[in-house]
């Protein structure tokens, strides 16, 4: 049986927000409340029962909860377009850290541990190329900490790719630096090899009139853990965070957006959507979006869809929008998991096309909107391919 | 000469527990260059028979078979029935969300071609077509059927009966939801269809008024699972008159009222 759960709706119809907790449902601390810090020892060592916690399978963390010491280093290549700046620094690099403090403690762990950081710099008032950061695992085996952090200066223009292959453990924090008018695009995949656990804390910090667009694609690796989470520090500033995820079999992938609107006139728009197939393919969406009392004329929206492909398969999806004032520009949210649609299969069917390929294109027609705006054409190409190999397996 | 021979079809639907028949063994055949309409009152059957031909898993033969030029079509997966040269025209069409209109429709004649069209000739054909039923060029684009209205989900049904040119079409209550315009609109392509001679038709409906813009040669009554009376035009016309209640006791209009 494939199993669909929602802490606050199960089915197949899209909901509105009730403005609160079910009842029968635990009581969830507001997220304005959350505890956030760079020492590893703030933190209590998780036994997975703790509401940050209870999705994740916390023995295929390889110990990056419990104090596990790096063995090894990723590698991070960075093809940077012309003007753009790559250094690497030591942790006391005073910039560092400015874009989010860690709020779990594989995040701080991440923090207290990485030896080298990788700092790309956009320039201001320019518009550049795309630059792609390349990260290879450490190896299967390896526990590897990092550190990354973009920086857009003021009025910047660029799109930046992050490209995690390979295999082995790895925990780190990736800081994006969004400076006053900047527009950052960034578009992060995971394609690890079956092995890799992968836990990731984004912090994006915006200035005013910032844009930025964030796409996380997530489709290798035996469990990959990512929080992105979004701050403004200005007025005017918007923020898009997309999200492709495709689990297998065994498979456990789990994000976990933040957005803190505590700035007025802000926007968000968060929209994940997740195929599953296989035994025990797991997936995970928590959707939190916090509208503290200051953030008058917030427009906020957040969407997690899931398509359950075969049997033994589960997705969890759990939106959170907490609204401290009443004077916002509109906020909503939609969740909603369902078994492929039969009826879709049907009707392309009885137009002479193959179940294989009607299934094909009912899953590319799912995804379609999110790759439609992946703005780098051959990191689009590439990821159509993955999800047509993914596919190659439907059904099989 | 292609020809559909459904002999004593029986078929069931499949709820949660109990299986309930609903076709109750249904003879019909349909040669090519002939039109056959079926009509019949609300929960007859009639949409029953349309996808139990084309396919559709929901129902269950329970015995009969349907052939198509000797083929036993029962034996097809529902796409080897279209490929085989069987349409349905569906009264409600299904969206498929992120799939394009050009892109499904490419797809689908290369499959019941059997070879990708020449891609210059078919978008000439594709744009003629669209024309012909009156639809704006930008639906190409637009997703299947999504978002469309009534009407527009018929026409494309209409457009995907001209690109498709099956051997055998099903036009499940096409008339349902149609203003007049788009009425006339849709049965001109339909007759359009019908010009070759080389195509049957099954044409489903619960009321009279598309026959005047598509002729008949043949018309069924269908009550309660079964074809209950056939005869020629004459017979829309008494159930234009009289409605359905000498077949089913209840007073219910074969005419727009």
């Amino acid at each position: 049986m494939a199993v669909t759960t929602q802490d606050q709706q199960h089915g197949l119809t899209a909901h509105s927000h009730g403005g609160g907790q079910e009842k029968g449902h635990r009581r969830v601390a507001s997220r304005a409340d959350h505890f956030t810090s760079f020492d590893v020892n703030a933190f209590e060592v998780p036994g997975g029962r703790e509401e940050i916690w209870r999705f994740t399978p916390m023995k295929r963390l390889a110990n990056l909860h419990n104090g596990a010491a790096a063995t090894a280093s990723v590698t991070v290549e960075v093809m940077a377009a012309d003007g753009v700046r790559v250094e690497t620094v030591a942790r006391g690099d005073e910039r560092l850290g400015v874009a989010g403090t860690p709020g779990d403690r594989i995040a701080a762990q991440a923090w207290t541990s990485f030896t080298e950081a990788t700092v790309v710099t956009l320039p201001k008032d320019t518009k550049v190329e795309p630059t792609t950061v390349t990260v290879t695992g450490a190896g299967e085996g390896q526990v590897a900490y990092g550190h990354l952090q973009i920086r857009a200066e003021q009025f910047a223009e660029a799109v930046v790719v992050l490209d995690h292959r390979g295999s082995g453990v790895y925990a780190d924090n990736v800081e994006f630096v969004v400076g006053d008018g900047a527009h950052l695009t960034v578009v992060a995949v995971q394609d690890w090899a079956d092995d890799a656990v992968h836990v990731s804390s984004h912090h994006a910090r915006l200035g005013r009139d910032a844009t930025f667009k964030h796409t996380v694609i997530t489709l290798g690796g035996d469990l990959v853990r990512l929080t992105p989470v979004v701050t403004y520090t200005g007025r005017g500033g918007d923020a898009e965070l997309l999200g492709l995820y495709f689990a297998d079999a065994g498979q456990h992938l789990e994000h976990r957006t933040f957005v803190d609107h505590a700035v007025s006139n802000c926007r968000s728009n968060v929209v994940y959507k997740g195929a599953l197939q296989g035994e025990d393919a797991h997936t995970v969406w928590i959707g939190d979006v916090l509208i503290r009392a200051a953030a008058e004329g917030t427009e906020t929206f957040e969407l997690n869809r899931n398509l359950v492909l075969t049997d033994g398969a589960r997705a969890d999806s759990v939106p959170n929008l907490e609204i401290e004032t009443g004077e916002i520009e509109g906020a909503g949210h939609a969740s909603a998991t369902g078994r492929f649609d039969d009826e879709q299969l049907f009707y392309l069917q009885a137009r002479g096309i193959p179940e294989e390929q009607a299934r094909r294109l009912v899953v590319r027609g799912f995804f379609h909107e999110i790759l439609l705006k992946i703005a780098v054409p051959e990191v689009r190409e590439r990821l159509e391919a993955a999800i047509e190999a993914e596919l190659e397996a439907v059904g099989a | 000469m292609a020809t559909l021979e459904i002999k004593d079809l029986h078929v069931s639907v499949t709820t949660d527990e109990a299986s309930k028949e609903i076709l109750k063994g249904v003879d019909l055949t349909i040669k090519a260059g002939e039109t056959h309409a079926i009509m019949g009152p609300n929960g007859s059957g009639k949409s029953t028979l349309s996808y139990a031909v084309a396919g559709h898993p929901k129902y269950t033969v329970t015995s009969g078979s349907v052939l198509l030029d000797g083929e036993d079509v029962l034996e097809m997966s529902v796409d080897e029935r279209a490929r085989a040269g069987l349409f349905l025209a569906m009264q409600y069409p299904v969206e498929v969300p992120g799939v394009s209109m050009t892109n499904f429709l490419r797809t689908a004649a290369t499959a019941v071609r059997g070879e990708a069209p020449n891609l210059r000739h078919w978008v000439k054909e594709v744009k003629g077509a669209m024309a012909d039923l009156d639809i704006d060029p930008t639906f190409g684009e637009r997703s299947v059927n999504e978002g469309f209205s009534g009407g527009e989900k018929k026409r494309h049904e209409i457009l995907q009966l001209g690109l498709l040119k099956p051997k055998i079409a099903i036009l499940d209550e096409t008339d349902s939801g149609l203003d007049v315009d788009a009425l006339r609109v849709v049965s001109a392509g339909v007759n359009k269809f019908k010009e070759s001679g080389e195509a049957g038709v099954m044409l489903i409906t619960h009321y009279t008024r598309i026959l005047k813009y598509i002729q008949p040669d043949f018309v069924h009554v269908f009550a309660n699972g079964r074809i209950v009376e056939s005869g020629g035009r004459e017979l829309a016309d008494q159930l234009e008159e009289h409605g359905y209640v000498k077949y089913t006791g209840n007073q219910e209009a074969a005419k727009v009222g």
